[in-house]
């Protein structure tokens, strides 16, 4: 009683080190409870950055892409005739109708970082004998490397993409015996061909990737594909790649063209990360029960025992209210302390994991941030879960009859 | 009348009301305590005693009658404002002496003004320490409840008391649990206490000895009042 502190603070804290051994062993379990959310929270964050940014460091936010073809089947109001069947379209090879203006507009909108235009097709890519078919993809390399960062990606030579220049994937490189330096013909579907001179070869993080792909100048791919002055994609790459899915339907509904989002084009990735929060949510919420329960058990008990105390203060002039307010202090005293324990257990936890777990080549199997907020927000709803789960105890503390809790 | 610490008019109170097991304790107590009496409430087992003191120490709400606490009807207060009147008008001292145990002696002293100001502050401890040295301890002031002597954790009860200047003392067999000596010490310190400070005090008590050094002694039989008596003159002390 040294201190200044209301009477409230000064009897909870002092029937908390009344009972050592329970509030320490509450608040150790309630430490371990925070502990695996902290390190649980910070674990799934960092695995999640870790497949997006290898996911999406490899391919656009939101591809832009000509309008599908569809048929359109000739009608006569006058006959009702009709044709019978309807068939689908193919879908020929062509430009992106005024893509100049799409990529100036698109690129005038705040929620974009970047944009590419790209010219693509298939073709195949020949050496003496052997043939592999290839996606080669005409970019502009100041442009497409902020979206796709080929230079990070290069194994060998360099990502240089002048009128001669291919960059090609790894698997491709070796299943066509070429390294850096030597020529390779590129053939397209229709018209003629070409020879052009590795200038890099590229890891893209899998195998097929590493298969299909070629990189040459923009105006070298719109030569091949006989698209002379058109694109036949646009690639952008936009700052919350969560909302990727809005900003496309709002690119596509401004500009006409068909807008493709990543969240659209890997919606298995998007499902398996969906899932992951919702479990990560439950354990959380799980766990937050487990410590409120605790909690509240812990206090149940108390208020039993400190019955004849309670009915000592109220005869000596305590309210039901500073009852209440001893036993709710408690319980968030617990919840807060179990949960500076429990970040620091979280903490110690993060760390260890970057010493002890990581790749072959000795870097962290992927980063854990210790993000402040995890900390604070646990310490808060820590602290919340210890006063609501005092509530039940102390209300039942406060409704005590002075009479029959100091008979004891 | 405006001199009454205590008035008791037909207090009645019954337990389990409405029910078929429903028991009458006290049928219609009526009693008043002047300012600085010292009275003894004796009776025998079961005969209410507790009860009273606690529908006086207004622990329990009455059944039925009135009770009057320094001329102010208790009958219309809320549970906020008896526990209000309690705790500045009303000091208890139990049998068990029932200090708090995580508390030293001086902080059990300081407790009924903390309850009632909210923040401790340097006067409270300083009137709990003239306290605690009027009844002898200022030596054990700083050791925990649990480490006294039953007459010691009693004297400090009987500071306790004290604490808010209550206008009545209720004591339930105070020295119920003592040792002869020390049950006259305890006696002996209420006694001063009445005279020095004026307080009321009514103390329950089985024993006659003590019972005969009070001014009055009120005996209370199947939760009647049977007699209200000065004590013999020719009981005198042990």
């Amino acid at each position: 009683m040294t201190s200044w502190l209301p009477f409230e603070w000064i009897a909870a804290s002092r029937f908390l080190r009344e009972g050592r051994l329970q509030t320490s062993f509450i608040i150790l379990g309630v430490a371990i409870g925070v502990g695996v959310i902290v390190f649980m929270s910070a674990a799934l964050a960092g695995q999640q950055a870790n497949v997006i940014r290898r996911v999406l460091s490899a391919q656009a936010h939101i591809v832009l892409l000509p309008p599908q073809e569809v048929a359109r089947p000739l009608r006569d109001p006058a006959r009702v005739a009709e044709a019978a069947i309807v068939q689908k379209p193919y879908q020929r090879l062509r430009s992106i109708d005024q893509w100049q203006r799409i990529v100036a507009d698109v690129a005038r909108m705040g929620n974009v970082t970047a944009v590419s235009p790209m010219a693509s097709g298939p073709m195949l890519a020949v050496r003496g004998e052997a043939t592999r078919a290839v996606t080669v993809s005409g970019v502009d390399a100041g442009h497409y490397f902020k979206i796709v960062p080929l230079p990070e990606k290069i194994v060998a030579g360099v990502a240089r993409l002048n009128a001669e220049d291919i960059v090609v994937g790894t698997e491709l490189a070796s299943d066509l015996g070429v390294t850096v330096g030597d020529k390779l013909r590129v053939v397209p579907s229709v018209g003629p061909g070409t020879t052009l001179t590795i200038t890099g070869i590229v890891d893209l993080g899998s195998k097929s990737a590493n298969q299909r792909n070629a990189y040459v100048a923009l105006h070298t791919a719109q030569a091949l594909l006989g698209l002379i002055g058109g694109v036949t994609s646009i690639d952008l790459t936009v700052p919350d790649i969560y909302a990727a899915e809005t900003v496309a339907q709002a690119i596509g509904a401004a500009t006409g063209v068909e807008a493709d989002s990543w969240i659209r084009t890997n919606t298995q990735l998007y499902i398996a990360i969906n899932a992951q929060i919702v479990a990560n949510t439950s354990i959380r919420i799980f766990v937050g029960l487990a410590i409120a329960f605790g909690i509240a058990a812990v206090l149940i008990v108390s208020v039993t025992q400190k019955s004849k105390e309670i009915g000592i203060l109220r005869a000596m002039g305590a309210s039901q209210g500073q009852i209440l307010r001893v036993f709710l202090l408690e319980g968030g005293v617990l919840g807060l302390a179990g949960s500076l324990f429990g970040s620091a257990l979280g903490a110690a936890a993060i760390v260890l994991w970057g010493v002890l777990v990581k790749n072959p080549d000795g870097t962290p199997l992927f980063p854990l941030e210790l993000d402040p907020r995890l900390f604070v927000g646990a310490a808060v709803l820590a602290t919340l879960t210890g006063i609501a789960a005092a509530l039940a105890p102390a209300v039942r503390g406060a409704r005590l009859d002075p009479v029959v809790a100091i008979r004891g | 009348m405006a001199d009454d610490v205590l008035r008791l008019e037909a207090i009645r109170k019954a337990y389990y009301v409405g029910t078929p097991v429903e028991s009458e304790v006290l049928h219609g107590v009526d009693l008043t305590l002047g300012k600085g009496e010292f009275c003894a409430l004796m009776g025998p087992s079961g005969s209410g005693k507790s009860t009273l003191l606690n529908v006086i120490g207004l622990l329990d709400r009455p059944t039925g009658g009135r009770l009057f606490i320094d001329g102010r009807d208790t009958g219309g207060l809320d549970d906020r404002a008896l526990t209000r009147l309690r705790g500045r008008s009303i000091g208890f001292v139990f049998q068990y002496h029932y200090l708090l145990p995580a508390f030293t002696a001086l902080e059990n002293v300081v407790m009924p003004m903390l309850v009632d100001r909210g923040h401790p502050d340097d006067a409270m401890r300083r009137r709990a320490g003239e306290l605690l040295e009027s009844v002898g301890l200022t030596p054990w002031r700083d050791n925990l409840a649990v480490n006294m002597s039953g007459g010691q954790q009693q004297r400090v009860a009987v500071a306790r008391a004290l604490a808010m200047n209550p206008s009545l003392i209720l004591a339930d067999e105070p020295t119920g649990n003592l040792d002869t000596k020390a049950a006259q010490g305890v006696f002996d310190l209420l006694r001063e206490v009445n005279r020095t400070h004026g307080t009321t005090v009514l103390i329950v008590t089985h024993n006659h000895v003590l019972a005969a050094q009070c001014d009055r002694i009120i005996d209370l039989v199947d939760g009647r009042i049977v007699g209200d008596r000065r004590p013999e003159a020719a009981t005198g002390r042990a």
